[in-house]
């Protein structure tokens, strides 16, 4: 399977060379050497060190990294233009998150050590997410300040402060987890239960984490996606931990409250959602001399071009796509980007795109398996907390470039260009693997003949 | 806490779902409204490197495509002539396309269905896919003439004729004009940028199609439908109205001259017309009552909306009026009576054609890259009836009297040895200038043209201005 994924990456980048330069892409071979050796030592070092853990995980993170990489190609190699990077460099940061990966998955035997730290974890995960709001270091990439400038590199620490996060919560609400679910005020009308409420003590993990999310993300760094994507990923956990709808409750209230009430006050958040809800207004898409003449083209672009010209590329695409590198994905401003599932859409069409969208998917449907099948809480919370992670990322971001909700800076996990981005989803995948393995891993048969001895498990 | 996981796996399946459903519905039922949206410029850039068919009167290509040479693919637009024929060719350019390069585009670009069977064989045979031609009904004299007569008056105006019988525009020009080679340069795009803001900012509004989108008091030459409302309701040429030298009209509406129209004697119909008196025409209108007028003008083609010729003509106007004050002067054509040139050419075409208003149309025929036929102009009635056979030839003779009659006030649009049938028209604007209106039909015994001119601001009477650019186009027809 993972074969196979390989192999759809390289035909992607032969129909690619064909469509744009009519030959063969020259570096085909040292793409297919790379790519395919990487992905068989992936598979090979798994058969070796996690015999037992899914085997759907890996080809499906090697099929989209490909279709990354293959879409990368495309779009850097055909234009000339790797001021941005290129697709080499995509390939050589997915061996570098390939060995983390593997690293991961062979130093970490059992996740569930991770429990012990949850206040290095929080700690660590709140100090990641400020860095960028260091002077000297700190970075603003198109309006948000999530970037980190190291000289030689830079790094996105939102992308690995989730993971911590995911930790420490996991770790955090298995300690409390009665507490949060128990302990409780009822409201009622009469002999009607209306809302289990929890206690004000108790709400305070709520708080901090809303506090976090609006005042820093929002406000000082301008970082919409991880304050949506860290907000819903602790709402899906302590509801996991509690089984507590009344929890969520709380927390959009809180969360859209909030938006509410900073709306008029945080400018960038405003222009998102006029953006959105406006995408086509004139005004909106355009800043030059729309009152002019309505019938011709905008010359400056406005707030929503990017996400309009996206939907454009989707329409240009139709059901089946104009075949990779038959498109005009150069018509979407920053493409490789955020927007890179645009050009999947214009390329690929409707077809390329369920293609990723189930690949991810499925990504999540077998992490959430993990979950089920796990029997410790922590790796339950753990696993299922990650998979969340994986599916609301997807969710938040072609969410946002295709309209259904407002656009926030997102990375399509596996996809998307970016170090970062690529490092964080295989460590994410290597997690997930790891305690498949553990969890599937067949109990140590007793030994017959020795009678009735007793197997101790772990 | 498998329960919670087992949800939270299910909403996030639910994400999914939302997902797929929002691209599915994105790339099928939204891909095409999204493909045409107009701020949607992939269509139009890849129409840059498509061969457009050309565009065509008679058999000269008045706008057509070449390759850019050299690196590019793409191609240029050329425009024959381009000034003459601007206001109806309209202009292909970096952004937009206007006229009949964009009323035609899907024909030109070679996207509509009609081509797909031709488009499929050329992907066969592969052979460079190219558009459709498009046939123009516009005659070039006529059009020249046009050009002619209000470039050397040096007003703002318009003049549209049709042919009567059909309904075919023979000629639509629209005074200032501009050169839409400055505006369509594909190798220098800023530079025709700029020419266009330049045009689009000028106040003489050279990209206003005054023929079809420009409303003006139409003046004495709505006395024709006053005239035909009358007839239509009983009365004949020689019935009469009072025609004093002033109405009291809560102004005073006088005539055009100082003095009453027949002596003081009540003044014919066809006296009326012949010399546009203003005071019994208001009288006329006065008598027969405000639904009447509106009902006849509507048969003409006012009050219906706008219309596609398929280049958009805006609407005309007669409200239905009560007020006999404000109706006397409607019936002059003035007052809340607004009409396009092209409206008033149709008032002229639908007299000369026995009273039938045959729908005006500017596409002759399209025909594909391999020469077929793709599709014919069908001549259809746009307003049948508008006034009975006999009303119609009651107007012909009258009409023949304001270019012909002894006291004739439009002998400038008269042509010797065949009858013109005419109508002057000078509209107060209420700025102290008048518009020059003069609309006509020739030979009246077998209509072969139907003309409509309007010259904005002439400060003369329509008979001075208006009618020999009128003669001009109707002689370049007739002679052909």
């Amino acid at each position: 399977m993972t074969l196979f994924a390989v192999g759809i990456t390289l035909y992607g980048l032969i129909e690619a060379g064909l469509t744009r330069n009519g030959e063969m892409p020259a570096s085909l071979f040292v793409y297919g050497v790379l790519f395919g050796g990487l992905a068989v030592l992936a598979h090979l070092f798994i058969r070796f060190f996690a015999p037992w853990s899914d085997p759907l995980l890996l080809p499906l993170a090697t099929l989209l990294n490909g279709l990354g990489i293959a879409m990368l190609w495309r779009l850097y190699e055909a234009t000339g233009d790797t001021s941005n990077g290129s697709a080499m460099n995509q390939l050589i940061l997915t061996a570098g998150s390939m060995a983390v990966f593997a690293a991961v998955v062979y130093f970490l035997k059992e996740p569930r050590t991770l429990q012990r730290y949850p206040y290095i974890m929080a700690l660590s995960a709140v100090v990641l997410l400020l860095t960028p709001l260091i002077p000297g270091i700190g970075m603003s990439v198109n309006g948000a300040q999530q970037w980190l400038n190291l000289g030689f590199t830079t790094l996105q620490p939102s992308e690995f402060a989730k993971i911590a996060l995911v930790i420490f919560l996991a770790g955090y609400m298995v300690t409390k987890r009665d507490v949060l679910a128990l302990a409780s005020r009822q409201i009622k009308i009469g002999p009607l239960k209306v809302l289990d409420l929890p206690r004000m003590r108790d709400t305070a993990p709520m708080a901090a984490m809303w506090g976090f999310c609006i005042i820093v993300l929002v406000i000082l760094m301008n970082d919409l996606g991880t304050s949506l994507m860290l907000f819903g990923t602790f709402l899906a956990m302590i509801y996991v931990a509690t089984h507590r709808g009344s929890w969520i409750a709380i927390g959009l209230t809180a969360f859209f409250g909030a938006c509410a009430l900073i709306y008029p006050l945080v400018p960038h958040f405003r222009v998102r959602m006029v953006t959105w809800l406006d995408a086509f207004r004139p005004d909106v898409f355009c800043t030059d001399k729309y009152l002019a003449d309505p019938d011709s083209f905008c010359q400056t672009s406005g707030d929503s071009q990017q996400l309009v010209e996206g939907l454009f590329a989707m329409a240009e695409g139709g059901m089946t796509g104009t075949g990779l590198g038959g498109g005009k994905p150069g018509f979407v401003p920053e493409v490789h980007n955020d927007f890179i599932f645009m050009a999947f859409g214009e390329e690929l069409g409707l077809a390329g795109c369920m293609v990723i969208l189930l690949a991810l998917a499925l990504l999540v449907e077998r992490g959430m398996r993990i979950a089920l099948a796990s029997k410790e809480l922590f790796i339950k919370m753990f696993a299922s907390g990650i998979s969340f992670l994986i599916g609301f990322q997807s969710f938040v971001i072609i969410g946002g470039v295709t309209r259904v909700i407002p656009m926030t800076g997102a990375t399509i996990p596996f996809v998307a260009k970016g170090g970062s981005a690529l490092l964080s989803s295989w460590i994410m995948l290597a997690l997930l693997m790891r305690m498949s393995n553990n969890a599937r891993k067949p109990a140590p048969q007793a030994i017959q003949d020795e009678g009735a001895t007793q197997v101790i498990q772990r | 806490m498998n329960k919670p996981i087992r949800r939270l796996a299910l909403f996030t399946m639910a994400l999914f779902g939302v997902l797929l459903l929002n691209i599915s519905w994105i790339q099928t039922f939204q891909a095409e409204s999204l493909r045409e949206h107009p701020y949607n410029s992939r269509q139009f850039l890849k129409s840059l490197n498509q061969h457009r068919g050309s565009i065509l009167v008679g058999s000269e290509e008045v706008a057509y495509s070449e390759p850019v040479g050299g690196d590019s693919e793409r191609y240029q637009r050329h425009y024959e002539n381009g000034p003459m024929y601007a206001p109806v060719v309209g202009a292909f350019r970096a952004g937009s396309a206007t006229g009949i390069e964009r009323a035609a585009n899907s024909f030109l670009d070679g996207s509509n269905e009609l081509l797909a069977v031709n488009n499929f064989r050329d992907m066969l045979t592969g052979e460079e896919p190219k558009g459709a031609d498009v046939y123009l009904t516009v005659d070039s004299g006529a059009q020249q003439a046009a050009m002619d007569g209000l470039q050397s008056l040096g007003k703002n105006g318009a003049a549209v004729a049709l042919n009567p019988q059909t309904g075919a525009v023979l000629a639509s020009y629209s005074s200032p004009t501009y050169d839409p080679n400055s505006v369509a340069s594909v190798t220098n795009t800023e530079e025709a940028n700029q020419n266009w803001t330049e045009l689009e900012a000028s106040e003489q509004q050279p990209l206003l199609n005054r023929g079809l989108n420009q409303v003006y008091p139409p003046g004495s030459t709505f006395k024709v439908v006053t005239a035909a409302t009358a007839l239509e309701n009983g009365a004949t040429p020689e019935s009469t109205q009072e025609a004093p030298a002033s109405l009291d009209l809560g102004q005073p509406l006088p005539n055009a001259w100082d003095g009453p129209c027949n002596g003081g004697a009540p003044d014919s119909l066809a006296h009326s017309i012949e010399i546009s008196c203003n005071t019994s025409m208001a009288n006329w209108a006065i008598e027969l009552g405000g639904q009447k007028l509106h009902d006849q003008a509507s048969a003409f083609g006012f009050n219906q909306g706008p219309m596609e010729i398929p280049l958009p003509v805006n609407e005309s106007s007669a409200p239905l009026e009560t007020d006999p004050n404000i109706l006397g002067r409607a019936g002059i054509g003035q007052a809340n009576i607004q009409a396009t040139p092209l409206q008033m050419a149709l008032v002229a075409a639908g007299v000369a054609n026995d009273g039938d208003v045959m729908k005006p149309y500017l596409i002759d025929s399209i025909q594909n890259s391999n020469l077929e036929e793709v599709k014919a102009a069908q001549p259809e009635v746009a307003f049948p009836d508008a006034v009975s056979s006999g009303t119609a030839e009651d107007l012909t003779r009258m009409m023949i009297g304001v270019t012909e009659g002894d006291e004739a006030s439009g002998p400038a649009g008269a042509i010797s040895g065949i009858d013109v049938a005419g109508k002057t028209g000078t509209a107060e604007t209420g700025t102290g200038h008048t518009h020059n209106w003069f609309i006509s039909f020739a030979p009246a015994d077998d209509p072969q043209i139907a003309v409509a001119v309007v010259v904005e601001n002439g400060d003369a009477s329509g008979g001075a201005v208006a009618a020999p650019i009128a003669q001009d186009m109707m002689e370049a027809v007739i002679n052909e």
